[in-house]
């Protein structure tokens, strides 16, 4: 018996006369607005791109249309559209690229693939990139680790500066920048969902687990993306939390201000909202003394926390940085696991085969511990430390090769539920192989995007949207609460 | 003849080494702000260099992902690297030893040369996928290099040519003096290919190298962990 199950490569196949599209709106309505002389906008904002972005640049000049990557994306897979392919993807902003920016476009367009940009190639555009979830797959293979997420982010920046923008994204941006989280949660029902969860915890287990908010002088600032606040099963790994910095007897506290891990503007390649967004961290960070940030369970949090903060605002690894140390979640419980001070009773999960999905952003675009490879093995520990029966899914749809739940950068909004379904094909057909042959009840994720992206998507599978699990939920539920504070 | 190829080589050459190198200064050059590697990615320099050495040696990613492209690049690449250390025998003062034991070698080599490009083109035309992306640049570059290494069998097999006097012209462009190429339409094709090749290296794809050494995705490290 093998948990392989051999996912088809499909034949591409007529492209649709409109691919599928997300909602967009302006800065001020919800309607897109083209600006008139968007063809000089856009081109002049590539230009700007390219003279300020060295990946960008070699990645646009460097691709020799070898193919490795044509069959690697979880869209294409998916759904066989020809410009799911990463490499057709890059295309729409290469052929514009060697169009106005190259020599060789310039003198011998139709040779080399020059396009101009027209308006039809600007629908392209619309659909395309945000039909790429920025998951980095594709760059996993590439020989010159050409990484579609940064020609994505390009193009979305470039459509962002000629008046196309993403509906899902910028409300989300919109909520951060006013709230101060992603869901425009205000500080008052912050408070009142904290305390809500403090009662049920207690109702459950008897044990005055707090939620504390803003206390100043706590040791850890738990960063979560606030989904976690009230969502399934994303709250669960929030109580998870709860309870094993409860068990450890660390003082720890949540922030009103900075109450999102998530930095939405990474998928739109907007670095001054990046700053921006990142700044609150560091702002709640001296506000509150705390000496670590604790970022919790959201994929491109993470990778923005460990390949970005340093840039923006110190992760505490450099001598420049903020005074405070960061870390994810899954090192931190880690190490106390580790240290042997974590007590978890595997007893509770006896009746559950778990297996994990790992997060592209984390698994792709960040770093945890002292070995690269800490990404995979940290999280996977802790899920055996919880409970006995834990699986993995096929070697070439886990770790560095997992696939995007379908639904990441920016992506997960319902307008474009389609694509999302078909996008999450690939790792539905390694979680059925799982299922099939290990009997798995479960699949942990460390993402908010993904838990919810797989609530909505596995019962079009005809599996169960409470299949999906938050790691912190599995490891919180079996964490030994038997000390009053 | 001689005096219009040897033009064209000393402008072929300029191009070439200018067009390359002011590539390389333009990527130095661009700002590279943020953490961008492929995770895993290494933690030191060491593992820097153990990654982009297995990427530039081996070609490990494509590896990972298509067998038969990389068994076709892979084997091409170094076959091209042979019989371009052969052609050392044309352009060196003195006749090193072991460019003359590498005779042998690179007969084979460039038919393996040929045999992968034929692969390469192979799966350009019958792969809908690598079909799909295929621009006419790609299929001509491959046929250009085909060109250049079936002129240089037939140039070894089929209509020899006085090599010493090749490599007496070859001398002469080096020393800025010129001499009489062998009257040969295939060497004139041959080196014509190779003149052309060299002047789009800089402004094609080709410029993969040296641009692989500048990938984030590669070349960047995370921080030390705790």
């Amino acid at each position: 018996m093998s948990a392989t199950r051999k996912l088809d490569i499909p034949k591409i196949r007529q492209r649709d006369e409109a691919a599928k599209k997300p909602y967009f709106r302006s800065q001020d309505d919800a309607t897109s607005q083209l600006i008139d002389d968007w063809q000089t906008v856009a081109v002049q904002k590539l230009g700007e791109e390219i003279r300020s972005n060295r990946a960008l640049r070699v990645f646009l000049d460097s691709c020799v249309k070898c193919g490795a990557c044509t069959d690697k994306c979880h869209y294409f897979l998916g759904d066989g559209d020809p410009l799911n392919m990463p490499v057709a993807r890059q295309d729409l902003i290469r052929g514009v690229y060697r169009r106005y920016h190259t020599l060789a476009g310039r003198l011998f367009p139709k040779l080399v693939g020059a396009r101009e940009f027209t308006e039809p190639l600007l629908q392209d555009w619309s659909a395309y990139y945000y039909q790429c979830s920025e998951c980095r797959r594709c760059a996993v293979f590439c020989p010159f680790g050409i990484d579609t997420a940064e020609i994505t982010m390009a193009g979305r920046s470039i459509l962002d500066a000629v008046g196309v923008k993403q509906n899902y994204i910028h409300t989300v941006l919109d909520n951060v920048e006013r709230v101060g989280n992603n869901l425009g949660m205000i500080g008052p029902a912050i408070a009142d969902t904290l305390a809500g969860l403090e009662e049920d915890v207690f109702d459950e287990t008897g044990v005055n687990v707090r939620f504390p908010l803003d206390d100043a002088g706590a040791d850890v600032l738990l960063l979560v993306p606030s989904a976690d606040f009230f969502a399934e099963p994303h709250v669960d790994g929030l109580i998870g939390c709860a309870k094993i910095f409860h068990q450890q007897g660390i003082r720890w506290t949540l922030s009103t201000t900075a109450s999102e891990a998530a930095n939405f503007a990474l998928f739109v390649g907007d670095e001054e909202k990046m700053q921006t967004i990142a700044d609150r961290v560091s702002a709640a960070v001296r506000e509150l003394g705390v000496k670590q940030v604790v970022v919790g369970e959201c994929g491109h949090a993470w990778r923005v926390a460990s390949s970005y903060w340093p840039g923006l605002i110190g992760d505490g690894t450099s001598t420049d940085a903020g005074g405070f140390d960061t870390r994810h979640i899954c090192e931190f419980t880690h190490e106390l696991f580790r240290k042997g001070a974590l007590r978890l009773d595997q007893t509770v999960h006896s009746d559950k085969v778990i297996t994990f999905h790992d997060s592209c952003n984390v698994a792709r675009g960040s770093r945890m511990g002292k070995q690269p490879r800490d990404i995979y093995r940290m999280p996977r520990e802790l899920l055996r430390a919880a409970c006995e029966n834990f699986v993995d899914m096929a070697p070439d749809t886990i770790c560095e090769y997992t696939f995007c739940c379908g639904g990441g950068g920016g992506l997960l909004t319902d307008e474009l539920m389609d694509v999302r379904v078909s996008g999450a094909s690939p790792r539905v057909n390694a979680l059925e192989a799982v299922i099939a042959n290990h009997g798995v009840t479960h699949m942990a994720a460390i993402c908010a995007i993904c838990k919810s992206q797989f609530r909505s998507v596995l019962p079009h599978y005809g599996l169960g949207m409470d299949m999906i699990v938050s790691l912190h939920q599995i490891v919180g539920d079996a964490v030994v609460l038997n000390r009053q504070m | 003849m001689s005096i219009l190829l040897a033009t064209l080589l000393y402008l072929a050459a300029t191009v070439f080494a200018a067009g390359i190198l002011w590539k390389v200064f333009s990527y130095a050059r661009l700002p590279s702000r943020n953490l961008l590697p492929i995770a895993p990615a290494p933690q030191t320099w060491g593992g820097i260099m153990l990654r982009m050495a297995n990427e530039a040696i081996f070609f490990a990613s494509l590896f990972r992902a298509n067998k038969w492209t990389w068994l076709f690049g892979w084997v091409f690449h170094y076959a091209l690297a042979v019989v371009l250390l052969r052609h050392l025998f044309f352009v060196t003062d003195s006749i090193q030893p072991w460019v003359l034991m590498l005779f042998p070698a690179g007969d084979i080599a460039a038919w393996l040369m040929i045999v992968s490009l034929a692969g390469l083109l192979g799966r350009r035309v019958f792969v809908d996928r690598v079909r799909y992306i295929s621009t006419p640049s790609d299929y001509l570059l491959l046929l250009l290099i085909v060109l250049l290494g079936g002129t240089g069998l037939a140039l070894r097999y089929v209509v020899p040519v006085d090599i010493m006097a090749t490599r007496q012209f070859m001398l002469g462009v080096l020393n800025l003096s010129p001499v009489e190429l062998p009257k040969s339409t295939l060497l004139y094709v041959h080196l014509a290919s190779a003149i052309v090749l060299a002047v789009i290296f800089p402004f094609s794809k080709l410029i993969h190298f040296p641009g692989n050494f500048f990938s984030p995705s590669h070349n960047q490290k995370y921080s030390a962990g705790k």
